[in-house]
């Protein structure tokens, strides 16, 4: 054991060199296959030897990372330091739908996709100042055990438990999609075989390791990511503008993207109102659900298991707040550089597609035409002759492509800009494995947090507290394993619904932990009552706001109707599709019909259901405190359990057999 | 109680808390209120409105967290409930 500690604080020692030489390897490994690429070895080979060493290395840590300690296990041994948790915490965070689909958004939504942006990173705010510094002097091995400790006893932690699955589940399957995607766009994979070897990818980094293991690949996996985001628009910026700074160059770009959307009106390209500014607010959202979405997302972050967790494993209280501040830099240069992304996107498109004569489309266009990232005249534009074709057939159309003619996915964005800046394949290679490394990490926290709870929370809290160490490592990597083929095993079905549902995530944890959380460290008064009550209540009100819009829209906007948002004229529209569909229930067209106007007007006050939490807060805030005060308060015992939470000094409270 | 600060050490935490939250408030919400009107201001060619969404507030958020680290800390060891080195 003494060696195995010795070994370790080597490892710690030496984290900057281990790094550094691990980013030189990586860009010399990137070196050499644009050299590979010149002397003329096909594409997929590129694009498969990049995903084999990359998840290679990152297998390779895994198993250096093996452990048979419980507080390795879950919490990494509280050894890491404030900088290295920050990148894993960054690489933990970016999902794939960061990297892949938010420059995207942005350039589908223009200023209101910004609220994505303030919304997930300005959340670490509250993890700094409310929670994660307590919860790292609680000690605790994850959320739910600070639960039961507060709220005495299991009730509190089943309901945490309940709140972090729900929240969790959807994520990781989001997550594994997402991998799957990334080969069969990226790699030309099938979509099932990419979907399981990012399975593999998943347990080679945890499995053997748990936290200490996650930890150390999400840094690994952190460089490769955000090296891959930035290469292809750095290299544009220094075409376009000799300067390699996306991020200060695209303001120019900002001002030819708004030139150009008048300059397509009059050109006849668009009709007047038909193009949604870039740069103009509320086009998309009104102010309410832009200012509901960015208050959601931001406490949603700050109760999110996976991501408080993280700060679990640092050495100290003072590491805990530091570390959140390099998580928040961490994600920063994502996030800060995805407007660019979408700006450099938008103009290009305004400028060499719509207009040209539908003959001479960039050839980029039918590059992800084929995999179905890119319509024109409202057929998939695989190829020149099938798009002519379709063109063709619209009546009165001039050849010329217009604004109305030419649709894109999110997701096609950051993927085509190497193809758009006219780079060599080994850079679509490199998105790629950036891709792989933001979905595999995400994934891994995700799944670490499910098979957690599981296995120390609901196996050892509540079913065997006298479970000996080793078979509580063996439950807890069993139950990762099933959590995993569970996951990968939806994912491969391609659920839509599932990637949407991401975005409740964040409702629903703030929702159901965030109002219990925060007041049970800051208000000592808080009692168990108030907060199982305010949690229930809260979390449930999300629940049926959330499936009640989106599943059950009819009868939802029946019940509330009085609430809605609905102008008369929708109201009298809604009778009528209700009407058609009831004449003929068979009828999918009708059902189609009558479920997409109701899902628009199923709400209070036209709150969208993506803003769910924006009602659950301010209840389960209220329910708390009205609660608490009429039940009786917390122990003395208690009350001074939480004054040795605020205080950095001392010990731990939690304290564990670790052995 | 070794250090007789020791008993305002919560009570200051609570108001850098509060402060913080404020600026919080200020660069998640109350800046983008006015978003119209600073897009009339335009500087390297991004209308101000924009910027602050898409960087201003994002580099005030992790200005904010390097000072708190820093704040918080420099309360606790005034008041004598720092960890050790």
């Amino acid at each position: 054991m003494a060696t195995q500690t010795q070994g370790t604080s080597d490892f710690t020692a030496n984290l900057g060199k281990i790094y550094a030489f691990y980013t030189g390897g990586f860009l010399g490994f990137v070196v050499v296959l644009a050299i590979l690429e010149q002397v003329g070895v096909p594409n997929n080979v590129i694009g498969y030897l990049f995903v084999a060493l990359t998840i290679g290395v990152y297998a390779f840590i895994g198993i250096m990372s093996r452990t048979m300690q419980v507080s390795e296990y879950y919490v990494a041994g509280r050894r890491v330091p404030a900088f290295y948790n920050g990148m894993a915490t960054g690489a933990d965070w970016m999902s794939a739908a960061s990297f892949i689909g938010m420059a995207g958004t942005l350039y589908l939504l223009g200023y209101d996709g910004l609220g994505f942006v303030l919304g997930w990173t300005g959340g670490y705010v509250l993890v700094a100042i409310l929670v994660g510094p307590y919860l790292r002097k609680f000690g605790c091995y994850t959320v739910p055990d600070f639960f039961a400790f507060r709220y005495s006893g299991n009730f509190a932690r089943f309901l945490a438990i309940i709140v972090l699955l729900s929240c969790s589940f959807t994520y990781v399957v989001a997550q594994i999609v997402g991998t799957g995607l990334i080969g069969a766009r990226l790699l030309n994979m099938d979509f099932t075989v990419a979907v399981y070897v990012g399975l593999a990818g998943i347990l080679v980094c945890s499995m053997l390791g748990g936290m200490r293991a996650v930890t150390w690949t999400q840094v690994a996996q952190y460089i490769v990511l955000i090296i891959a985001y930035m290469i292809p628009v750095v290299i544009l910026s220094a075409q376009k503008f000799g300067l390699p700074l996306p991020q200060f160059t695209y303001g120019e770009v900002l001002q030819a993207i708004t030139a150009r959307e008048q300059e397509m009106v009059q050109q006849g390209l668009a009709a007047a109102g038909q193009i949604k500014s870039h740069i103009q607010p509320f086009t998309t959202y009104d102010p309410l659900n832009f200012f509901g979405l960015i208050l959601c997302l931001m406490i949603g972050t700050a109760s999110l298991p996976h991501v408080l967790m993280r700060y679990f494993t640092t050495p100290s209280v003072r590491e805990a707040r530091l570390s959140v501040a390099w998580s928040l830099l961490f994600i920063f240069m994502l996030y800060f550089t995805a407007p660019a992304y979408a700006a450099f996107a938008k103009l290009e498109v305004y400028q060499e597609v719509i207009g040209r004569s539908i003959t001479e489309l960039p050839q980029w266009i039918y590059s992800y035409g084929k995999v179905g990232l890119i319509n024109v005249c409202g057929v998939q534009a695989a190829d020149p002759a099938a798009v002519l074709a379709a063109c063709q057939k619209i009546a009165g159309h001039a050849g010329i492509l217009r604004f109305g003619d030419f649709a894109i996915q999110a997701d096609a964005i950051v993927i085509s800009t190497p193809e758009i800046a006219g780079l060599p394949y080994v850079v679509s290679g490199l998105v790629a494995a950036g891709g792989l490394a933001a979905a595999l990490s995400t994934a891994d926290g995700l799944l670490l947090a499910i098979a957690n709870a599981l296995s120390h929370d609901v196996y050892y809290k509540m079913i065997d507290k006298n479970a000996p160490t080793a078979r509580r490592l063996l439950i807890a990597r069993t139950l990762l394993i099933i959590v995993a083929l569970l996951a990968a095993y939806t994912a491969s079905f391609r659920p839509a619904d599932i990637v949407a549902m991401v975005a409740w995530a964040f409702s629903l944890a703030a929702a159901g932990i965030f109002p219990a959380l925060v007041m049970g460290i800051w208000w000592k008064r808080t009692s168990t009552a108030g907060a199982l009550l305010g949690m229930i209540v809260g979390f449930g009100l999300c629940l049926y706001y959330l499936v009640g819009t989106r599943y059950f829209a009819g009868s939802f906007y029946e019940m509330w109707s009085f609430l809605s948002s609905a102008t008369p004229a929708q109201a009298a529209k809604y009778a009528e599709l209700k009407a058609a569909w009831l004449a003929a229930p068979d009828n999918a067209a009708a059902w189609k019909a009558y479920d997409t106007l109701a899902q628009s007007i199923a709400n209070w006050w036209g709150v969208k259901n993506i803003s769910a939490a924006l009602f659950s807060l301010p209840l389960g805030f209220l329910i708390i405190w009205a609660v608490s005060l009429m039940t009786p308060g917390p122990t003395a015992e208690m009350r001074s359990f939480i004054d040795e939470i605020r205080k950095p000094r001392g010990k731990a409270l939690f304290q564990e057999k670790t052995t | 109680m070794s250090n007789p600060k020791e008993a305002t050490h919560w009570p200051r935490t609570v108001r850098l808390m509060w402060i913080m939250l404020a600026l919080w408030a200020f660069f998640s919400f109350f800046i983008h209120f006015f978003v119209t009107a600073l897009n009339k201001i335009v500087i390297f060619g991004f209308p101000l409105g924009f910027y602050m969404a898409a960087q201003g507030s994002l580099i005030a958020f992790v200005v904010m967290l390097f000072w708190f680290a820093y704040a918080q800390d420099k309360i606790d060891r005034d008041c004598g409930v720092a960890e050790d080195e």
